[in-house]
């Protein structure tokens, strides 16, 4: 059936192809897609010529990127940023070689990383923070005001101001939280648990939601532009809840788009547009319209799982990269 | 279970290695990596240090038992396995195998069910076989006073008797008979200094269903009838004294009541019905799962051609149509259970009720 979408529009041929084996995640340094291998290296998909550059020696384990700056955690201990020149820099070495499995990226230069228990900020000024979290944590955000941080762990999401001795507040919810996104006017954290579901907090109250009925552990979900809708993989088609309200998704019932026999591996929301492109499990990608569904094909199924999925910040190109080796860039 | 899209590459192979403190369980480890086995085996551990091996593909983990959010007690996993595994597989090819050293202390059932409970982790990787090592001298004392010990032996798919060297061939009979009491269904294996063939403990399939060939008690291979005519969990044992010796084993392996974790085994000849077995099945371990440490059965329901086999981790059940029954092959039900304080009438009654 994903093959008989004969009657959606295709952009298949205005695809660029690009020969990426294993790649994790792609970003990108201005407008140069950068898909991120699984080991060792960055794929700069330069429009003369890719080009490998080594960032870690061994899998490479966290990924972030605003558009010109690429941060990667490893299994090596190292966190990595690559600039906008291409060039990696070595920012901060594990002391016992802990794997660096989360990062993110913040405001006026700030980093954040994790490994084992222990959270770091480096702020822009380079000052480094620490503070051990009750377990490990498995997701990172930088709230988008004020400089803070949200760490998603077992049992609920701390929040940790790392230029303030006090305590992080934390937001209580029984069981493994295992990512965090925070819409963009800070008022929700959502986080994908263990089980097929996420969890939300609205922070002025406290409120607890949550949003299942996921056929799989949610392991990709974005805001779309404006914060409108929650876009989330994990099911047969792209999920949409609604963030607008007040009340954001409580008592409302989620869109369902772009339906297919795969799963949707990966979403990536365009940064200006209602649009979300949609990774699937056997290897379509697909551009969804949020306000009517209509779709546009990027990538015919090839039974090969999408890997990598992302826009640039601009929202003219979209890269992709799927487990077959084959992907490609989209310039629109 | 979770469909399996089509390109299903081959799953890499986990075996758990557990044993309480001082077993022997690090010093297998070392033997594994250091032997002249061509392969490659990424190794999660919860100490570094241990290990004398210059290895890359060495995890250090810190054993995060995570409950699910299911409503169910016994549901817990390993959350640092979960993102380990995860990583682990961002450098596939480079490794052929994965082993998991618990701790001493270690529960080796959140490690199990972390394969049944994410599916992220059970579509790349599939549990071989959990293989707890024992200390000759010391099992005895500990399972009396720990209750990890006991687990560990009740969980166990091979189980490596160690440091024989340091007993007398008495000691070793008496504290096989303790191990038989908590589980009769784990091959066992006589060892000094963790010294084995790595065949015996990798590459065991132990979770496979295909693999469910026989759920024969090792020990009692061929002579069941003991199995019945002794009333092994009515009779209460205050001392190891009482444990009676059963020479006609050919064994001279002694004979021990564990008094709170034992086996139970039932079979039947008439075939069952698959609409009273599974709610049957479903319900007791929705109620006793947590005393359920494992549970296996060879499955003859009535009017069908095949073998349905299925196997459990507490209150997780997999299962499947194996086979074809073979002509002539005697189309017996089995079940097996290994737990703490099984409520043995009811499981029995409950089960002949299934009876078609």
């Amino acid at each position: 059936m994903s093959d008989g979408r004969a009657t959606a529009a295709s952009v298949t041929d205005r695809v660029s192809p690009v020969t990426v084996e294993g790649a994790v995640g792609v970003a990108f340094l201005d407008a140069t897609p950068v898909f991120v291998l699984g080991e060792e290296a960055l794929l700069i998909a330069a429009p003369d010529g890719a080009l490998r550059v080594p960032v870690h020696d061994g899998a490479i384990l966290g990924i972030a990127g605003d558009g010109t700056r690429i941060v990667t955690g490893g299994d090596d201990g190292k966190l990595v940023v690559t600039g906008g020149d291409g060039v990696p820099q070595t920012i901060a070495v594990d002391d016992r070689r802990r794997w660096i499995d989360q990062v993110a990226l913040g405001p006026d230069g700030a980093l954040a990383w994790s490994a084992g228990k222990t959270a770091f900020v480096r702020t822009g000024a380079g000052e480094l923070r620490q503070r051990d979290m009750p377990s490990t944590p498995a997701g990172l955000a930088f709230m988008p005001k004020g400089f803070r941080l949200a760490v998603a762990h077992y049992n609920g999401v701390s929040l940790w101001f790392p230029n303030l001795p006090a305590e992080p507040e934390r937001l209580e919810w029984k069981g493994s939280h295992l990512g965090v996104v925070i819409s963009p006017d800070g008022r929700f954290i959502v986080t994908a648990m263990q089980e097929p579901l996420l969890h939300a907090w609205r922070l002025a109250d406290r409120k607890d939601m949550r949003m299942s009925g996921y056929s799989a552990r949610v392991r990709s979900l974005g805001f779309t532009a404006g914060g409108a809708f929650l876009a989330t993989g994990g099911s047969e088609q792209v999920i949409l809840w609604p963030f607008s309200g007040k009340d954001g998704p409580m008592g409302k019932q989620p869109r369902l788009l772009a339906p297919a026999q795969a799963r949707v591996a990966l979403v990536a929301c365009h940064p200006e547009q209602p649009v979300v492109a949609a990774g699937y499990s056997d290897g379509m990608v697909l551009l969804v319209r949020v306000e009517d569904g209509a779709e546009i094909l990027v990538r015919r199924p090839t039974g090969a799982p999408v890997t990598a999925l992302g826009w640039d910040r601009a929202g003219t190109t979209l890269a992709f990269a799927a487990e077959d080796g084959v992907g490609g860039t989209l310039r629109l | 279970m979770p469909d399996q899209t089509a390109s299903s590459p081959e799953k890499i192979p986990v075996t758990v290695l557990t044993g309480y403190l001082g077993a022997g369980k690090t010093t297998l480890l070392n033997r594994i990596l250091s032997e002249p086995h061509g392969k490659k085996f990424a190794v999660i551990v919860n100490e570094f240090g241990e290990i004398g091996i210059d290895n890359d593909l060495v995890v250090n983990a810190d054993e995060e038992v995570f409950e699910m959010n299911n409503g169910c007690i016994c549901c817990t996993v390993r959350g640092d396995l979960v993102r380990i595994i995860d990583g682990l597989m961002r450098r596939k090819g480079k490794f052929d195998a994965i082993i998991v050293e618990t701790t001493g202390l270690a529960d080796p059932a959140p490690v199990a069910q972390t394969f049944f409970m994410d599916e992220n982790v059970g579509a790349r990787t599939k549990l071989d076989a959990v293989v707890t090592v024992a200390d000759a001298k010391w099992l005895k004392d500990r399972l009396k006073d720990a209750p990890e010990a006991k687990n560990q032996i009740a969980f166990a798919d091979v189980i490596l008797v160690n440091k024989t060297d340091l007993v007398s061939p008495e000691e070793l009979r008496e504290v096989e008979g303790r191990i038989r009491a908590i589980n009769p269904y784990a091959t066992l294996h006589r060892t000094q200094r963790s010294q084995i063939a790595l065949d015996a403990v990798l590459g065991r399939n132990a979770f496979d269903l295909d693999r469910i060939l026989t759920i024969e008690p090792q020990f009692l291979a061929g002579e069941d009838h003991d199995h019945h005519h002794h009333d092994h969990d009515h009779e209460h044992c205050d001392d190891e004294n009482c444990g009676h010796d059963h020479h006609h084993h050919g064994h001279g392996l002694k004979h021990y009541h564990d008094e709170h974790m034992q086996s139970l085994a039932l079979r039947t000849d008439k075939p069952l019905n698959p609409d009273k077995f599974f709610p049957w099945v479903q319900q007791l371990v929705a109620t006793d799962g947590p005393n359920i440490l494992r549970s296996k059965g060879i499955l003859s329901f009535k009017d069908d051609p095949q073998r349905f086999v299925f196997q459990g981790v507490h209150m997780i059940l997999d299962g499947d149509h194996q086979r074809e029954w073979r002509p002539g092959e005697p189309r017996e039900s089995r079940i097996v259970f290994i737990g703490r304080d099984l409520p043995e009438d009811k499981i029995r009654k409950g089960f002949e009720s299934c009876i078609a």
